[in-house]
């Protein structure tokens, strides 16, 4: 699969242990990178978007208004998943149902006729940020 | 047909006819993104699908990219948007302002997602890649390819067409053909053509990568129409008359590979910013204004690059689409190759009030470093008395402030802060994949 770049590690100066004069230390042999929270919550950058939450209808899938999205283009909706969707242009945030009759749907969606309109999955969201 | 990736013979180069049967001979394939500022556009506002779309130059002046449904309503290429703007409002075709800070961010992606398909690789533009498919022969190309369109297309939402093909010069031509076509799905093998002289005959010399419009005059004052006529000239007949590139485009129209795939950019020979003014400039605080601020994003771009500039030019132009279009410029030598910004602003000035004269219109202008040396590397004067140091640290901390906070948040009080002479991009989407405050909204729906 992709390949990641390498993580630049020290990239900020805070996360540089400034080096002793005296004794070196003991800790040295055993040092590890900082750990990077963008390698961990964005496995294919390339694929990868931010979108802001708007609306609290998910709060059951812990998504709240103005969270912030992460989301993975390069993955396959399965249902149950948490997808973002363009339903007559717009962008939306709902659960992937099923392919019904090959077309992509939502669970528990009202069009205005009442019947499902055609939709497009867009991305699948991986992560939610949310502030406490 | 088993090649080993690594280790592969040169591309034979030069005017050398040199037969090409090596059996670990490059295969180019030339990824070209279609309509690209339009599919960038269409990516984040799902709106403009099926619809008539353009993208305009810096300052809203010429079209740039058009969607499939604009080229059909007879729009050209690089037209000023004042020609075409009857037929837009009448046919309501979206018009958008280039968001170049998009577009960099989504070529970026587009590269990063071809990587997992090929280790070798030429950025060619900022919507075209050369790949070297030597070694998925097995896989079969056409198929291959057709893999790497798909995963483009979902991994960035960017539509890719690839023309596969022994030479450049032939990928080019069988990327145009995989456009054209639409049963070929975005791919074409020009190998697998059961008739690639015929189609050769079908295409115009002005269609070939590298011949503009005098070289297709003359190819055609020769009677020289289609490329498959040029293919079966005399190449040493073409020698005399169009020198080494046109024998190489001669060649490559054989398959005899004279282009190879460059995958190192060649060092920078200049640093070049310029930009077209939203209104004529006729003062001289705000031409000066201008140059400081080309001055300082073309520092910064000599210092992401660790190089100094020993030349420095400053350039104005009077009425650029006109028959009287007029350019000023003066040139400094400096004392010692520098990267930092207050000197270079102090350098350009003086140069853009030597070039400023009273009742000029100046709509265009641009500062241009060349004689760059890596910093390193620069030779000190001993009269020079600056701390270079310290003006070392300063351009650091600069451009980290700038990095973090978003280009421009810090900037010299010279640039100006108003800058009313900044070109117009009125109808510019969000930059939503590089700025927190412009990400799109997704609207929950449970």
């Amino acid at each position: 699969m992709f390949n990641q770049p390498p993580v630049r590690a020290g990239a900020d100066a805070s996360e540089q242990t400034p080096a002793a004069v005296g004794f070196p230390s003991p800790a040295e042999p055993f040092a590890e990178k900082v750990l990077n929270l963008n390698a961990h919550l964005v496995k294919h950058p390339a694929a990868t978007f931010f979108l802001w939450a708007k609306g609290d209808a998910l709060l059951e899938a812990g998504i709240h208004h103005g969270d912030l999205l992460i989301v993975d283009r390069s993955l396959e909706p399965a249902p149950g998943r948490v997808v973002i969707a363009v339903v007559e242009g717009e962008f939306v945030v709902g659960y992937f149902d099923r392919l019904k009759k090959r077309t992509p749907s939502l669970l528990s969606q009202n069009g205005p006729s009442g019947k499902p309109e055609s939709i497009e999955i867009w991305g699948v969201v991986t992560y939610v940020i949310h502030t406490l | 047909m088993s090649s080993i990736l690594c280790d592969r013979e040169k591309p034979a180069c030069g005017g050398q006819p040199v037969s090409d049967v090596a059996s670990n001979k490059t295969i180019f394939a030339l990824v070209d993104c279609n309509n690209f500022y339009v599919s960038c556009e269409r990516v984040f506002n799902p709106n403009l699908e099926g619809v008539p779309v353009v993208v305009l130059s810096n300052n809203d002046g010429c079209i740039i990219s058009r969607s499939n449904e604009a080229k059909a309503l007879g729009i050209k290429m690089a037209v000023p948007f004042f020609e075409v703007r009857d037929l837009i409002e009448q046919a309501n075709v979206r018009v958008y302002s280039a968001n170049f800070t998009l577009y960099g961010d989504m070529s970026r992606r587009v590269i990063h997602t071809l990587a997992q398909f090929t280790p070798e690789r030429e950025i060619y533009s900022i919507d075209e890649v050369f790949l070297n498919l030597s070694g998925f022969e097995r896989a079969g190309l056409s198929d291959y390819a057709r893999q790497i369109v798909a995963t483009v297309k979902k991994w960035t939402g960017i539509p890719i067409s690839i023309g596969i093909a022994p030479t450049k010069t032939l990928a080019k031509l069988a990327n145009k053909q995989a456009k054209k076509r639409p049963e070929l799905k975005g791919v074409m093998d020009w190998s697998a053509l059961p008739d690639p002289e015929e189609r050769l005959a079908q295409i115009e010399v002005g269609e070939i990568w590298g011949i503009g419009p005098s070289g297709e005059r003359r190819l055609k004052s020769w009677g020289i129409e289609t490329a498959h006529k040029l293919r079966q000239a005399d190449d040493q007949w073409i020698l005399k008359r169009m020198g080494i590139v046109g024998q190489r485009i001669l060649l490559e129209l054989r398959g005899i590979s004279c282009l190879p795939l460059e995958m190192v950019r060649s060092p920078r020979k200049s640093v070049l910013c310029s930009r077209s003014f939203g209104r004529a400039v006729e003062k001289l605080n705000e031409l000066k204004e201008a140059v400081a601020e080309f001055t300082s994003q073309a520092a910064e771009t000599l210092r992401e690059d660790r190089l100094s500039a020993k030349h420095l030019t400053v350039f104005c132009i009077t009425r650029p689409h006109s028959e009287q279009a007029r350019t000023h410029s003066s040139t400094v030598e400096l004392p010692v190759a520098t990267d930092s910004t207050p000197e270079l602003i102090r350098y350009a000035l003086r140069e853009a009030e030597k070039i400023f004269f009273a009742d000029g219109r100046f709509k265009k202008a641009g500062v241009v470093f060349s004689g760059l040396v890596p910093t390193e590397e620069v030779q000190t004067d001993i009269f020079d008395g600056k701390n270079r140091g310290s003006a070392g640290k300063l351009m650091q901390a600069l451009d980290e402030v700038n990095a973090r906070l978003g280009s421009g948040a810090l900037r010299f009080a010279a640039a100006g802060l108003l800058q009313s002479w900044r070109m117009k991009s009125s109808r510019r989407s969000p930059r939503c994949t590089t700025r927190w405050n412009e990400l799109l909204e997704a609207k929950t729906i449970a």
